[in-house]
């Protein structure tokens, strides 16, 4: 227990400096465009209503899937920038949080802006107009200064909600408190989600305490408050940028970019690479928690180096093959196939598959006298399937579902961790399973047959992005992983990871696969 | 010499006509008030003078200017403005608000000080009032702020909008007599809207009527108490008249 809160406090300084950096910078850019755009509204009744609706229909969509939705089109826009300017920039990390979490914050800023300047006295305009003021002036010296304490109300709401929603920016590759929450979610570190979840709260608690300070210095003119309020914003400020400072003036910019979707074997395989990386001299960054279609991507963009992802996945979502002619010569075909349609290389074979299977508990399995998928359609009407997330939507379950004719009493989605959970409590009967899962061994469980071959082979590769193919440091350390971990090995080494009791760390897991 | 100058002066708000063609000139040093019911066009009138309103027709010359040419906020730095609501700036102190439009005018802290110093004494409130924000002040003592505002920047010219029709009676006499005492004293050219025929009689040289968006009656206070051929004009005269013969009688019993 003190042990995970150690490493995960250790890891603190980098993730808070950048949850400060991403939440402050964000509310500044969003002060920057929401404060003018009130003082407009302010003054049209029309515009107000426009700018209000917007902010206020960009607030309903869920702030994921805002984040998410800034990644493509940061991807278009960069590939039209490269096309003209031939320079392109990171659709991944800071710059679509940033843009995400800025549009998040403008709503209360605005509102309470507009509020702030209509709900001024029409005998003080109007008193501002008779002693001789322009415009310009009475906005500066009476309006804005009387609206201050109203306007300050609503960038203390916005720098909670940024805070808070900043968390998310971790599926898009940037670092950021909700490292924490992600990965100790997936890999059920409680200790990790807690302090991810402390530590963001207590920043929120924190700024919201000197914003109000400055508030109440403003609204009641005490200069004392609001100057001191404003100090420690800004030590505040300085003290969480210090560590990342410090970083980037010792190492300079990582060379490597390695690159995990979101679950435990990806973290592990990760710092598998990472380590060989280092070890030879190399200085590494990694971006996990990257959604699926974001890491090849990412990958193929070149804004990561180097990921492991599996040959059925490659084959159906990049090069949207639907049949299945064998492992061997899926791993030939893709690696042609992506060389070809991304310039991405297919490294190497890790030796294991993870493949998507349908996974049973025993008992269950042997009463119903369930086997194969065959066995599975002609009972299935009876019982209820659990998918992860993406299962449902993902070629492979449409292949499954149409080769034998699936059909549920009801199907239910969970984040992986409880998709198992669900499979003993009894919520769910069948799931979908990943056949590398330290879990299948642990929970006792089943992976019906496929007699058909409806899914295709997952073998676990190592892609390395268009950019990398020649840097000798990065094959060197890479290649030669290549066939050295069966699946008996990557199970018990995501079992560490993912038990209840006596977990080790990613890093840790990925020893156990070099012994 | 006339200071202020309205030629033919016509407003419309959404083709509904508030004022027409209404004329007139008023000399320096001279003290008018403009009278009537509510809607009958004062207000509207006074503030085309500061151009706080653009008349649709008709001219307004300052000192023989005429007023459209000029750019708006200059010119009401050069003119009084006090208005029933007062309008003091409620996030600055007495002193500042008080030397808001020498400010405006880049006067030096100095010169601000001692004329901020000077019309408190002007407008009769004790020195200590100026550190204080407008919240800590009583109604009366407010509307002595808002005319020295309005007087700070050295105007020749005050503009007063029902300037004690919020005050009760002790406070707004004694204050309309501050007022013309002021007017004497600075050699103002004064124009106060009031809708209190009352004071406009004891305090204005000049007594302007208006109905309906005209001028009806134009004359001096002694010339209207002795009868005015216009029946709107002699009732409106009728009632104070009637209220001070009463008074008159309950004082002698």
């Amino acid at each position: 227990m003190d042990d995970r809160l150690n490493q995960a406090l250790s890891l603190l300084p980098e993730r808070l400096g950048w949850h400060v950096t991403l939440s402050a910078a964000a509310l500044a850019l969003g002060l920057l465009i929401a404060l003018p755009l009130g003082v407009l509204a302010a003054r049209s009744p029309r515009l107000r209503w426009i700018s209000l609706a917007g902010a206020g229909l960009i607030q309903t969509i869920p702030s994921l899937a805002l984040l998410a939705l800034f990644y493509p089109l940061l991807l278009l826009l960069s590939g039209l920038s490269v096309k003209l300017t031939g320079h392109g920039f990171s659709a991944l990390g800071f710059l679509p949080s940033l843009l995400a979490l800025t549009l998040y914050s403008m709503l209360p800023i605005l509102r309470n802006t507009a509020a702030g300047l209509t709900g001024v006295d029409p005998a003080v305009v109007e008193a501002a107009r008779g002693v001789g003021m322009t415009d310009r002036q009475r906005l500066w010296r009476i309006e804005l200064p009387i609206a201050l304490p109203v306007i300050m109300a609503g960038v203390r709401t916005a720098a909670v909600w940024t805070i808070g929603a900043a968390t998310l920016s971790t599926p898009v590759g940037q670092t950021s408190l909700g490292d924490y929450i992600f990965s100790g979610l997936q890999t059920e570190d409680w200790v990790a989600v807690l302090v991810g979840c402390a530590a963001s709260a207590v920043l929120a608690l924190v700024v919201d305490q000197l914003l109000g300070l400055i508030e109440t210095g403003v609204g009641r003119r005490k200069r004392g408050l609001w100057i001191g309020g404003l100090a420690g914003l800004a030590l505040g400020l300085v003290a969480a940028l210090a560590p990342l400072a410090g970083g980037a003036l010792s190492q300079g910019r990582p060379s490597y970019v390695i690159g995990a979707k979101n679950f435990s074997e990806q973290y592990i395989l990760a710092e598998l690479m990472a380590g060989k990386l280092e070890a030879k001299g190399g200085r590494v960054e990694r971006k996990i928690n990257l959604g699926s279609a974001v890491a090849y991507r990412a990958l193929a963009a070149g804004e990561i180096d180097a990921y492991v992802d599996y040959s059925g996945t490659l084959w159906a979502n990049v090069l949207n093959r639907k049949d299945n002619p064998g492992r061997a010569a899926v791993l030939d075909q893709l690696k042609t196939g992506l060389k070809e349609r991304d310039g991405v290389v297919l490294l190497a074979p890790l030796g294991f598959e993870n493949a998507y299977a349908l996974a049973m508990r025993r008992d269950k399995a042997q009463a119903l006298g369930i086997k194969t998928l065959a066995d599975l359609a002609a009972k299935g009407s009876n019982l209820t399937m659990g998918g992860d997330l993406e299962f449902f939507s993902r070629p492979e379950w449409k292949s499954v579902e149409s080769a034998y004719g699936l059909s549920f009493k009801a199907r239910r989605q969970f984040q992986p961790t409880f998709m198992y959970r669900a499979l003993g409590s009894g919520e769910a009967d069948v799931i979908s399973a990943f056949s590398s899962d330290g879990r299948i061994a642990a929970d006792d469980l089943v992976l019906l047959g496929d007699p058909k071959g409806a899914l295709p082979p997952y073998d676990a590769v190592i892609l390395v992005s268009p950019k990398r193919t020649g840097d000798k440091r990065l094959i060197g350390a890479l290649s030669p992983l290549a066939g050295t971990i069966d699946v008996k090995t990557m199970q018990a080494a995501n079992y560490a990871v993912d038990r209840d009791a006596g977990k080790l760390s990613a890093a840790e897991a990925a020893r156990m696969l070099t012994r | 010499m006339t200071a202020i100058v309205l030629e033919k002066i016509g407003k419309t708000y959404d083709g509904g006509a508030v004022l027409e063609t209404a004329s007139l000139s008023i000399a320096k040093g001279q003290f008018v008030a403009l009278v009537g019911g509510s809607g009958a066009g004062k207000t509207t009138l006074l503030k085309t003078i500061n151009a706080l309103i653009a008349p649709t027709s008709g001219r307004v010359l300052i000192d023989g200017q005429d007023v459209a040419g000029q750019p708006g906020p200059a010119l009401r730095r050069r003119i009084g403005y006090v208005f029933q609501e007062v309008g003091l700036f409620p996030h600055l102190t007495v002193a500042q608000n008080i030397g808001v439009t020498p400010s405006l005018l880049d006067w030096p802290a100095d010169r601000i000080a001692a004329r901020v110093e000077m019309l408190l004494d002007l407008v009769d409130l004790p020195p200590d009032v100026a550190a204080r924000l407008p919240a800590a002040l009583s109604g009366g003592q407010r509307q002595r702020v808002g005319v020295a505002r309005a007087l700070a920047a050295e105007p020749s010219i005050l503009l007063m909008d029902e300037p004690f029709g919020a005050l009760d009676p002790v406070t707004r006499v004694a204050l309309a007599a501050d007022v013309r005492r002021l007017h004497e004293a600075l050699g103002l050219t004064t124009v106060m809207v009031t809708h209190d025929v009352g004071e406009a009689l004891l305090m204005a040289d000049r007594v302007v009527v208006m109905a309906g968006g005209k001028i009806i009656a134009d004359d001096t206070p002694a010339a209207l108490m002795a009868g005015h051929p216009d029946p709107r004009v002699a009732d409106l005269i009728a009632a104070p008249r009637r209220q001070a013969e009463k008074l008159a009688a309950l004082a002698h019993g």
